[in-house]
């Protein structure tokens, strides 16, 4: 039974297809349009450089969360992203493929477990570890880039397992027939071959870390301070947004949204380099 | 076919819909006070019981939030928990309906367990930065405070006045949040509302005043706060019944019972 046809279905999925853009859109239209006023108003340097943050005296500048979030992505990455090739390398070379094919979904159930989660964890054992031992509030850069480390684990390593299932089988028994060991392959032929898919894969866990802000907030303990040693509580700019945007009302809620206008420049841009890096591998091809 | 299925079960849920909203029943709206939330949903069931023809509904988003939607008309009654109300309530009718006190908290493993307010001030300016000048343990002292914009917070920087909050004090977003953090470090300072003091810290002394009902209410311990419900215009109406029942003496009672002080 003919329900609809075939231009029918077209256009319903082409409406569905742009809700997804126009949402974008709509969002980037509201958020550009509450904080770029803002920013202009208040100076872009100020706003941008400036390392005072006080709303009930008119302070608004929101450099140091721009430090602390470099930083803990800095050190999720740091964190995240070896452990994450590594783990893609082992699975994809060294582990049979029936075994990854369990190993790799319960991997990215991580990705499933919600971040208040994660940050409770860091809450009640990470921040007392970290204190107890290295000594500081516990609730600091280091906990934060601990616990985002691991939060875009899944990220890492399915994109990049992804990218190396990807290298031609050809290559490998090249370098295996050439007398290579599977290390040597590896590091020689795979890594090479896969380059551009592994650092897509950590520009987008990157995102995600600088995204995430549920688990930062329980753990990093968000002062705004820029910080001098792993130690320090910080605060990163999500944090800032959803920390205060409950009781913010007008220039204050206005500073949230251009802090918004910031991160959402930055996540552009981080997305468009990893869309640039994954577009490469497949010309490559 | 398939269009008018889709036409029929939207205008379906449609009505289904404006059904849910229309029953005739009052709707009153509370937001603001997170300190107050807790107790002004007590209330609401309260009330709610006795009179089955109003909806009170509550919601938090802090005292800011409290006097903005009553303000615009977002919610009938703000609650705000400030000391002074800001000049954007000047419009609002304000009734007192309770008192909290502020308690200054640290680890019950702490030794310390009084300081002078001087000495609180200094110790969230960052001017005494080890619990050893203050009669402690020689250990850097945590300090924990909330986020710009709280009810709490402010009303802490008005009556202790001269507050300039150090760097580094590490901010937590809620009353509740505080009070986990100071119980897991036991080298940190905090101040929660006296209603939710419980076994996991400890409240200090201060100027020699324990932060007792006792003394909230007769004045003695300084750092108490009122708590305002906000409405825009004069008092009528199903608003005003509601906000009588929680002035009323069974009103006033639970307030006590659940940890907040009376009014009067």
């Amino acid at each position: 039974m003919k329900l609809i046809g075939e231009k029918g279905v077209k256009r319903i999925l082409m409406l569905t297809a742009f809700s997804a853009i126009s949402a974008l859109l709509l969002i980037a239209l509201f958020i550009l349009n509450e904080g770029l006023p803002f920013i202009f108003k208040y100076g872009v340097k100020d706003f941008l450089f400036s390392s005072d943050w006080n709303p009930h005296l008119g302070k608004y500048g929101i450099y140091p969360m721009i430090v602390a979030s470099l930083w803990v992505t800095f050190g999720a990455l740091v964190i995240g992203a070896p452990l994450g090739v590594a783990g893609a390398f082992f699975l994809t070379e060294y582990v049979p493929k029936s075994i990854m094919r369990i190993i790799k979904p319960t991997i990215e159930l991580l990705a499933a477990i919600p971040s208040v989660v994660y940050g409770f964890i860091g809450v009640m054992v990470l921040a007392p570890l970290i204190r107890n031992n290295f000594g500081g509030p516990g609730l600091s850069l280091l906990a934060a880039s601990i616990i985002l480390g691991i939060m875009i684990l899944p990220t890492v390593i399915s994109i990049s397992i992804d990218s190396i299932m990807a290298v031609p089988q050809s290559y490998r028994e090249g370098s295996l027939a050439l007398g290579a060991t599977t290390w040597q392959t590896i590091h020689m032929v795979t890594v090479k071959a896969s380059k551009s898919g592994i650092i897509a894969s950590i520009i987008l866990g990157m995102g995600r870390a600088i995204g995430e802000t549920m688990a930062v907030i329980m753990v990093a303990g968000n002062s705004v301070n820029i910080p001098h040693s792993p130690l320090d509580s910080v605060r990163t700019l999500t944090a800032n947004i959803a920390l205060e945007m409950s009781y913010a009302t007008g220039l204050h809620r206005q500073a949230l949204f251009a802090t918004g206008v910031i991160l959402f420049i930055g996540i552009i841009i981080l997305n468009s380099i990893a869309s640039v890096a994954l577009r490469k591998r497949v010309v490559k091809k | 076919m398939f269009k008018k299925i889709l036409i029929f079960s939207s205008a379906l849920l449609l009505i289904a819909i404006m059904w849910g909203c229309g029953k005739g029943k009052t709707s009153i709206t509370l937001a603001g006070s997170t300190a107050f939330q807790p107790f002004a949903e007590k209330l609401a069931d309260q009330y709610m019981m006795t009179n089955n023809n109003v909806v009170v509904t509550v919601q938090g988003g802090g005292s800011a939030v409290g006097i903005q939607s009553a303000n615009s008309g977002a919610a009938q009654i703000g609650m705000a928990d400030l000391v002074t109300l800001p000049k954007e309530a000047k419009n609002l009718t304000a009734t007192v309906v309770a008192k909290d006190g502020v308690a200054i908290v640290v680890n019950p493993l702490n030794k310390v367990t009084d300081l002078s307010t001087d000495q609180v001030r200094d110790i969230f300016n960052g001017k005494i930065t080890n619990w050893k000048e203050i009669g402690g343990i020689d250990a850097p002292i945590t300090v924990v405070s909330r986020e710009a914009g709280s009810g709490t917070r402010s009303s802490f920087e008005q009556i202790v006045t001269g507050i300039n909050l150090k760097k580094d004090a590490l901010i937590q977003d809620s009353n509740g949040t505080i009070r986990e953090t100071v119980a897991n470090d036991a080298n940190s300072i905090g101040y929660v509302s006296h209603g939710l003091l419980n076994e996991k810290i400890k409240a200090l002394k201060i100027d020699d005043q324990e932060c007792t009902v006792e003394n909230i209410v007769s004045g003695k311990y300084k750092l108490v706060r009122p708590i305002f419900l906000l409405v825009k215009g004069s008092l009528e109406g199903e608003t005003k019944n509601f906000i009588d029942y929680i002035l009323s003496d069974e009103g006033q009672k639970t307030i006590k019972a659940e940890g907040l002080l009376p009014a009067k």
